[in-house]
């Protein structure tokens, strides 16, 4: 008898746990953000920062709509499947109105297609999988950070005036590396149809085995090199690289390595001459992106990264979505989405109708080391919009929609 | 012939540090028969350990003495863990020891990441080492030079302490025979400590030795911990004279793969593993498992009761608190209890095979992703209907079942563990790496269910109903005499085999149906989740669905069913704090040292202490 009371107990007990709703508050607006805080911390802590500076900023001016705005911060572990629950329960008990993040692409996809699904509104604010906005894109997703194919485009675009001939190409063997290569090519050959590209490596990711790579590309013996790997596998490879000299009169070509979130971490090793693309914090010197520069170290005491720059200019795009929709509604929200500018320390960028990529672009320059750090030199700050493939050609790989 | 040496230098060179961390893990197992899962973790810490003490340490007498620094900080950190976490626990069934261990890989995390912060830190060049000499005309670095020098030194110091020393001759003894060692009086405490102290050091000394070769990162730990196993295995578990060839064999392969097959370098090194195992199925230097070697430690196992009427009813009302959630719960919560059924069921195929069949698999998510892969690459390529699709998951992860289960059944214990899970890792890379048919690591998009099972509410039914069946099935099959047979096959395959059981048919049929039922979790998986990525194949999450089985209980009937609901409601809790894989993991290493039994295994016993339910007559 004693054991069936206990029991009954229990289950009452469990019935009000399952059940219980927490209680949504009316008096501001909620995004639902998304990010691996912990498995890529040293990228999502300067992102999150960059969100809370922006929110800090916007609701000192009245919020939107007149409430303040707010993101709910949430770890999903870097794993899709986690993502995913995460998403519903910001939309459904949360009271999210929308969803934001992700760094890893595959997360980001997992997002987007959970949100066509769904009917929810996602800002993939940082992901750089071309397929987000092209072959997988949707109605409901919409992704602000320069992709991969546009980054690969500028550096192409640089790359053909060297008169380089033989290329190689090394590259992380997963999503965004082969995309990477792949639209490198494509837009190179497009320009100079007499490139040829004489190896192509592809370490696995986070497993590279540096010596062995330089050892690879040596026995090429090409004009320059066609760089994609980042992290970790960058320092080692720039390393191996340098010490074997496998640099020596090549010239490099190198995706991302000038952000800070990559370039630091090499200190007074950091490449020399590479053309890269990044974020050179260091060097402005007046206009809205010295300003958010300015303001982002004041409050956090510490360099804005790429990570910050995303962060701060996902909530401008939040914000000034809300009030072009002026109201929180799904529908409404989309439909604000096109052609939505919206005005950020890089200068004033459009959400795309077309494809609903944003067109962001990216700063391009060469590396050079000073007082013992890595930096960019002689950058100059590219439109992503000069940088995408036709209307045509994209309106083919959206399949129409 | 010049690029051909230095290949082959740069393939020795790598051997180093690989070498050094898997010796280290190679030892803890021989004499400690714990499989170390915190090893890459220890690996790390070197790594850390090493780049502060540089700091400090400067010029070339700095920085060698900042490797044997680290090297015994290491340690020293080791032997905190086994005097802490894993000397209570010694006494728990076999392999109970990894839960800890996962535990420890949760908190080191963690504190790494509040001590030295999240950026990658390059780690420094070694001085007076920083050029390169021209062997044949290729440029070779000096620090390679070293480190293919250094290693041989360090293999030959181990081997003199292990074969020629009284502290040898012990540690020998022990991985032999450990209650002999004990009867004759040696402090077999203190031996564990100190070869847990060796291996750590070793695992220390690696991460820092590799610094002028690489960095410090937080994933570390994660990324050697596959190749480190491979090493032990292809080498024999406590061999060192094979773990020194296998880290030479893997890592000059490898060389030689990232220029010949550049694509299929992940594949490389499993293929290898299962090749090895399959000729020499100890490895190289291994030796057969000797029966009884690690007999039952612990008290005597209680055979498995189909449950009692109270049982029954509690469940029954449980299950038809489930069938109300709709009417009193939310939306969120419907895809919680999804999520945690799905895992159930998953973890429960696992425990079918581990607690029932006394086979642990480390590689169970080869079936859970497997099935669900068939499922998504289904419905993407050939617009069949969902239903179909979902039945063919675990047909489909049934198969891949069978040709593991017979490549695998003929091994035992650890190696039979190892071999699992190179297949997994084998499937994983595959579908990592084949992405124009399978996505790569972009997935597979769009797996979503039909529109009549697409509202929350009705596939919320339909997962109970699966879920809830398959596990039934399971317990069912558990006392079928199929089930009898497999557990004969367990227990004494001897005597199970004199009464006409065909033990080793008997497995392979249960590894199939665990197959298949993780198959059904995976197909229920990802219609759940509309998406597929290689990451449900992976190491880690084979490990999630072990550490579950392991903490609700091995030898309970209903373990991994309570561990997987337990272990993901927490989860779900803690992940909305900062550090929540460091409480995590105290918390899995509390429950480890409070409940060696598991989450059931210690509440029955506790229920019977206090006379709330009956021991088991005969039961002393």
């Amino acid at each position: 008898m004693k054991l069936v009371k206990s029991t009954m107990g229990l289950i009452a007990a469990v019935a009000l746990g399952l059940g219980a709703v927490t209680a949504v508050s009316a008096d501001s607006i909620k995004i639902g953000e998304i990010n691996h805080y912990k498995r890529m911390a040293a990228f999502a802590n300067p992102y999150k920062n960059g969100i809370t500076l922006a929110l800090e900023e916007i609701n000192a001016k009245g919020g939107v709509l007149g409430k303040d705005l707010e993101f709910i911060f949430r770890d999903d572990q870097g794993d899709p499947g986690e993502a995913v629950k995460i998403a519903e329960e910001l939309m459904t008990r949360d009271g999210a109105v929308m969803l934001a993040g992700s760094i890893l692409s595959n997360v980001g996809l997992a997002l987007a297609s959970f949100a066509a699904e769904k009917h929810y509104i996602y800002l993939a604010s940082e992901p750089l999988a071309d397929a987000l906005v092209w072959e997988s894109g949707n109605d409901y997703t919409f992704r602000l950070r320069t992709s991969t194919y546009m980054q690969a485009a500028m550096l192409a675009g640089a790359a053909a005036k060297t008169g380089a001939k033989r290329w190689a190409t090394i590259a992380p063997n997963y999503a965004y590396g082969k995309d990477a290569v792949a639209a490198f090519k494509k837009a190179l050959t497009a320009i100079d149809p007499d490139v040829e590209f004489v190896t192509e490596q592809w370490p696995a990711l986070f497993k590279i085995d540096a010596g062995a790579e330089v050892q690879a590309i040596e026995r090429a013996k090409p004009d320059a090199i066609f760089n994609v790997t980042f992290g970790g596998d960058l320092a080692k490879f720039v390393r191996e690289g340098n010490t074997r000299g496998l640099f020596e009169g090549r010239e490099v070509f190198s995706l991302l390595s000038g952000e800070p979130e990559y370039l630091d971490p090499l200190k007074d090793e950091a490449p020399v001459g590479w053309t890269v693309t990044g974020y050179p914090w260091y060097d402005f010197t007046e206009g809205p992106n010295k300003v958010f520069v300015d303001a982002y170290m004041k409050r956090w005491n510490e360099r804005p990264g790429i990570g910050s720059l995303v962060g701060y200019m996902s909530a401008q795009v939040v914000a000034a979505l809300i009030e072009k929709a002026g109201s929180t509604d799904t529908e409404a929200l989309r439909k604000a989405f096109a052609d939505l500018k919206v005005s950020t320390p890089v200068g004033e960028i459009t959400f795309r109708k077309l494809d609903h990529q944003a067109t962001m672009g990216a700063f391009v320059g060469k590396t050079a080391v000073r007082d013992g750090a890595g930096v960019m030199v002689d950058w100059v700050y590219l439109d992503g919009a000069d940088y995408l493939p036709s209307d045509e050609e994209v309106m083919k790989m959206r399949g129409g929609n | 012939m010049g690029l051909f040496i230095a290949q082959l230098l740069t393939g020795l060179a790598n051997a180093g540090a690989l070498f050094m961390v898997a010796s280290g893990l190679s030892l803890i197992f021989g004499v400690t028969r714990i499989v170390n899962f915190a090893h890459g973790s220890f690996y790390m810490l070197g790594a850390f350990i090493g780049y502060s003490l540089l700091q400090v340490l400067p010029g070339m007498v700095g920085f060698w003495v900042a490797m044997l620094l680290a090297a015994i900080a290491v340690g020293v950190i080791g032997v905190i863990v086994e005097l802490l976490v894993l000397r209570p626990i010694y006494r728990a069934p076999e392999l109970f020891q990894l839960v800890a261990t996962f535990g420890v890989i949760l908190v080191i995390q963690d504190l790494a990441l509040m001590i030295w912060g999240a950026e990658d830190m390059l780690g420094p060049r070694a001085p007076g080492l920083k050029g390169i000499v021209r062997i044949m005309g290729e440029p070779v670095p000096t620090y390679d030079i070293a480190l293919i020098v250094i290693t041989p030194f360090v293999a030959l110091a181990l081997w003199y302490l292990i074969t020629k020393t009284r502290v040898g001759i012990l540690v020998r003894a022990a991985t032999q025979d450990r209650e002999m060692v004990s009867a004759l009086g040696v402090n077999q405490s203190w031996l564990f400590t100190g070869v847990f102290f060796l291996g750590a050091a070793l695992a220390g000394l690696g991460g820092a030795i590799q610094l002028p070769k690489g960095g410090a990162d937080l994933l570390m730990d994660f990324n050697i911990l596959a190749s480190i196993f491979v090493v032990v295995v292809i080498g024999g578990m406590g061999s060192l004279p094979g773990a020194y060839l296998a880290a030479v064999l893997i890592s000059v392969l490898n060389v030689f793969g990232v220029t010949y097959i550049p694509q299929s370098t992940l594949v490389l090194m499993f293929v290898v593993m299962a090749v090895v195992l399959m000729i020499k199925p100890y490895g190289l230097f291994g030796r057969e498992e000797v029966a009884g070697e690690h007999g039952q430690v612990g008290e005597v196992e209680r055979p498995f009761k189909p449950a009692g009427l109270n049982a029954r009813l509690i469940v029954a009302a449980f299950l038809l608190v489930l069938a109300l959630v709709p009417l009193y719960g939310s939306a969120f919560s419907m895809v919680l209890i999804t999520d945690i059924v799905i895992f159930c069921l998953f973890a429960a195929s696992l425990h079918f095979l581990l607690g029932i069949g006394g086979l642990v698999s480390f590689g169970h998510a080869a079936f859970f992703g497997g099935g669900a892969y068939v499922a998504a690459l289904i419905v993407t390529y050939s617009d069949t209907p969902m239903e179909f699709a979902l039945m063919l998951a675990p047909i489909g992860a049934a198969m891949a079942a069978v040709i593991i289960g017979w490549l695998c059944i003929r091994l035992t214990g650890v190696y039979f563990a190892m071999l699992t899970m190179a297949f997994a890792q084998l499937l994983w890379s595959l579908v990592y790496q084949w992405g124009e048919f399978t996505g790569g690591d972009d997935g597979l998009l769009n797996i979503w269910p039909s529109d009549w099972l697409n509202d929350t509410t009705v596939y919320y039914f339909l997962t109970l109903i699966i879920g809830v069946g398959g596990i039934l099935l399971l317990r069912h099959a558990a006392h079928s005499p199929f089930g009898y047979g497999l557990r004969a096959a367990r227990d004494s395959a001897r005597q199970a085999e004199a009464m006409g059981i065909h033990t080793k048919r008997v497995q392979w049929v249960a590894f199939t149906f665990a197959g298949a039922m993780a198959g059904v979790a995976g197909g229920l998986f990802v219609f759940s989740k509309g998406s597929i990525f290689p990451s449900e194949l992976e190491i880690a999450r084979s490990f999630d669905a072990l550490i579950v089985v392991f903490l609700g209980g091995v030898k309970t009937l209903s373990g991994g069913v309570v561990g997987g609901a337990v272990l993901e409601t927490i989860k779900d809790f803690l992940t909305r704090f900062e550090y929540w894989r460091m409480t995590l993991g105290l918390l899995i290493i509390g429950v480890v040292i409070l409940a060696p039994d598991g989450i059931v295994g210690s509440l029955r016993k506790a229920s019977e202490r206090l006379g709330i339910t009956k021991r088991p007559e005969g039961e002393v």
